[in-house]
C-alpha cells in the first residue's frame, strides 16, 4: 500500500481497547483516546467487543482464541463495515494477527472458526477482511514524523528514553508479513516505529539493547520470581544505557515493569528509579496535553514531579 | 552457564572406592574414579506422537537438533537445565525417565517466542514446552501448576462472560494457590496507585471490582466454545490412553 493511501485510510478505524485497557491499563486507554482527538484521527470502538484470549486461553486451547479473536474482526468488517482496526495492546494486536494468519493458512482453523461462528450466531470472519494495525502503526503512518514536528508544543528535548516493545510485537516472525520489508517497514529483530515517534517529538532516545527482551509476563503471577528477575534485568539495564524514562506500548509489559520494579525493590532490595510512561502519554504531553488529560494519575510509576521538571507540565 | 561450566556427569553416577589395593598399590579414592553408564530400557515408542497429539506439539517431528531454541531462551539464561532442544530429543527418542527428571521446571517457559523467532525448521518450540508440560499435567506426573491453575481461572471466565476483569482474576488465583492476597509487594503498589487517584478510580481499574464486565448476546458463543471444549478433551484423553489407564488402576484395586 502506498503510504498516502495509509494517511487516508487510518484517519477513521475500528478501536479494539482489549480488557487489560478497561483495567490496569486505563491509563493507555485515556492517552490514546486523548491523542486521536489531538491528532484529528477517528476511533470508533468495535460494538460489544470481547476478550482475544490473552496469552492464556490459548494454552487451553489455541483454536478457541482464533475464533475470539475473529469474533472481534467480524464485528468489525461485517457489523461496522470497517477494514482497519487498532489495537493497541501487543496481545490483542498478536492475537488478532495469529488468528488472520492461521485463517488464510491452516484449514482445520477455518473450519472450527466457521462452525463456532455459527453455532454462536454470526458471519464467520474471512481473512483478508480487516487488516489489523498497532498504535504505532496508527500514529506512524496517519501522521508521520513530519506531521508530529508540526505539532508539537512541549519538546521532549532533553529527556533520555530507553523505547521498550516486548516480544508480542515482534514474534513470532511469520504473523507479521509486513515487517522486515525494507525500508520504511518495521523491523523484528530491532523495532523502532516507537523510537522514530518519539524522537520526532524531540526525546533522546539511548541505545537499548533489551528492546524486545522478555519482561515474563506469561507467568506475572504463577512465576513471580522468574518475571522479577527478567524486570529487573530490563529496568537495569535501561538504567545503564542512560535512560530516565521507559516508554512503552503495551499495558501488560507496562504493568509488568510496574509491578515487578515494585516487587524487585520489596524482595531483592533492588531499586531503580527510572519512569515508566506509555509512548501515548509521552506524544500527548509533547502536543500539549495535561499530564492528567493522558491519564499520569493513573501510572503506578509517579512521574508527575519528573515531567514538571521538564517542562511537560 | 556455559556448557563447558556445567557438570555434564551426575554425582549419583559417579563411583568412588574408598578402599581398594590393586597389587600392593592403594589407588583408592579419586584414582579409581569411574563413571557408570546410563542404561536406558523403558522407551515410551508413543511419547513422540503423545506429544503431538496436544495443541502446540504439531510440528516436533520437523526438529533437526540445531539447538537455536536453547540458545536463544529467556529461561535458559536464567537456569541452564531449562534446555528445549534436549526435551524435544528425549521426546522423539521416547526416554520418558530422562524428560521425567526435568518435569518441575518445563512449565516454566514463559512464551516469549524466542525460540520459534530462531527455529529454523519451524518447530514452534513454544508450543512442544506448552504441549510437554500439558502431557506431564495429564499423566499425573505434576500435579497442575500456577500457571495451568491461572489458565484455567482466566480461559473460564473468558468462556462465561466474554471478558476478564484483572482484579477478580487475581484475587481466584491467589485463592485457588493458597497464597495470601496482601502481598507487601502488591499493597505497596496499590499505596502508590492511591498517591494519585481517589478510591472511586481504582474500583474502576478493578483492584476492588464488583462488577463483572460481560460481552452482551454472548451466550450462543460460550455454548458453542463450551461443546468445542469437551470434544477435544474427549479426543486428548483417547490419544493418551487416559480411559485404559484409569481402568487398569481400578482393575487392580
Ligand atoms: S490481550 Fe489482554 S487486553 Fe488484549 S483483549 Fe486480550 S486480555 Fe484483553
Ligand atoms: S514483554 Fe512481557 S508483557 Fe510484553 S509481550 Fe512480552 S511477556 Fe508479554
Ligand atoms: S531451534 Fe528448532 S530445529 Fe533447532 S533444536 Fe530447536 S526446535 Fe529443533
Ligand atoms: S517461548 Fe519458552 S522455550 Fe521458547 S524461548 Fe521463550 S521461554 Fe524459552
Amino acid at each position: 500500500m502506498k503510504k498516502s493511501d495509509k494517511q487516508q485510510k487510518y484517519k477513521e478505524v475500528a478501536y479494539y481497547p482489549g480488557c487489560a485497557l478497561e483495567g490496569s491499563g486505563h491509563a493507555y486507554n485515556r492517552s490514546t483516546k486523548a491523542l486521536g482527538e489531538k491528532l484529528g484521527l477517528k476511533l470508533k470502538e468495535v460494538d460489544n467487543w470481547n476478550c482475544c484470549g490473552a496469552m492464556e486461553v490459548k494454552n487451553i486451547d489455541p483454536k478457541i482464541q482464533t475464533y475470539l479473536s475473529s469474533r472481534v474482526m467480524s464485528t468489525a468488517a461485517n457489523k461496522m463495515n470497517m477494514d482497519v482496526v487498532m489495537a493497541p495492546c501487543n496481545g490483542c494486536y498478536h492475537n488478532l494477527k495469529k488468528a488472520e494468519y492461521d485463517l488464510e493458512n491452516d484449514e482445520k482453523s477455518r473450519e472450527v472458526v466457521d462452525r463456532l461462528s455459527k453455532k454462536a450466531g454470526h458471519d464467520t470472519y474471512q481473512a483478508g477482511q480487516v487488516e489489523t494495525i498497532h498504535a504505532l502503526d496508527w500514529v506512524k503512518d496517519s501522521i508521520g514524523e513530519e506531521g508530529l514536528k508540526e505539532r508539537v508544543k512541549n519538546s521532549l528535548e532533553g529527556i533520555k528514553i530507553a523505547n521498550y516493545y516486548g516480544c508480542m510485537y515482534t514474534r513470532p516472525r511469520h504473523i507479521f508479513p509486513e515487517k522486515d520489508a525494507g525500508p520504511g517497514s518495521e523491523s523484528t529483530s530491532k523495532p523502532h516505529f516507537m523510537d522514530d515517534l518519539l524522537e520526532a517529538a524531540g526525546a533522546d532516545n539511548v541505545e537499548f539493547p533489551l528492546k524486545t527482551a522478555c519482561c515474563g509476563g506469561a507467568h506475572t503471577l504463577s512465576d513471580s520470581d522468574t518475571s522479577t528477575k527478567l524486570v529487573t534485568n530490563i529496568l537495569r539495564a535501561a538504567e545503564a544505557a542512560g535512560a530516565e524514562v521507559i516508554a512503552t506500548e503495551c499495558p501488560t509489559c507496562h504493568s509488568g515493569l510496574e509491578m515487578h520494579q515494585i516487587r524487585a525493590e520489596k524482595t531483592l532490595g533492588i531499586k531503580t528509579n527510572v519512569k515508566i510512561i506509555y509512548f501515548t502519554q509521552l506524544l500527548g504531553m509533547a502536543l500539549g496535553l495535561k499530564p492528567k488529560k493522558v491519564g499520569l494519575h493513573e501510572n503506578v510509576s509517579d512521574s508527575f514531579d519528573f515531567v514538571k521538571k521538564k517542562g511537560l507540565a | 552457564m556455559p556448557i563447558h561450566e556445567k557438570s555434564l556427569i551426575r554425582p549419583e553416577n559417579l563411583k568412588v572406592q574408598e578402599n581398594i589395593e590393586v597389587e600392593g598399590i592403594d589407588v583408592s579414592g579419586h584414582w579409581s574414579t569411574f563413571i557408570e553408564s546410563r542404561v536406558v530400557t523403558d522407551y515410551n515408542e508413543a511419547l513422540e506422537e503423545e506429544i503431538a497429539a496436544l495443541p502446540g506439539g504439531e510440528f516436533i517431528h520437523r526438529c533437526w537438533q540445531c539447538g537455536s531454541c536453547t540458545n536463544s531462551c529467556t529461561v535458559n539464561a536464567l537456569d541452564a537445565d531449562f534446555n528445549p532442544r534436549y526435551w524435544i530429543y528425549l521426546i522423539r527418542m521416547g526416554m520418558e525417565s530422562e524428560l521425567l527428571r526435568d518435569k518441575d521446571i518445563i512449565w516454566q517457559c514463559v512464551s516469549c517466542n524466542k525460540c520459534t523467532y530462531a527455529c529454523p525448521r519451524d518447530v514452534v518450540p513454544e508450543g512442544v514446552m506448552k504441549a510437554t508440560a500439558h502431557w506431564l499435567e495429564l499423566k499425573g506426573h505434576t500435579p497442575k501448576s500456577h500457571s495451568t491453575i491461572f489458565d484455567e481461572i482466566f480461559s473460564e471466565q473468558v468462556i462465561e462472560t466474554g471478558k476478564i476483569e484483572d482484579g477478580r482474576t487475581i484475587r481466584r488465583f491467589f485463592k485457588q494457590t493458597g497464597q495470601a492476597l496482601r502481598q507487601p509487594w502488591l499493597e505497596e503498589m496499590v499505596k502508590r496507585l492511591l498517591r494519585n487517584l481517589p478510591i472511586g478510580m481504582l474500583t474502576r481499574m478493578g483492584l476492588a471490582n464488583f462488577i463483572t464486565p460481560r460481552t452482551s448476546g454472548w451466550s450462543g458463543a460460550r455454548d458453542a466454545i463450551k461443546e468445542y471444549v469437551a470434544e477435544q478433551e474427549q479426543h486428548h484423553r483417547k490419544v493418551l490412553g487416559l480411559d485404559d489407564l484409569v481402568k487398569a488402576a481400578e482393575n487392580e484395586l
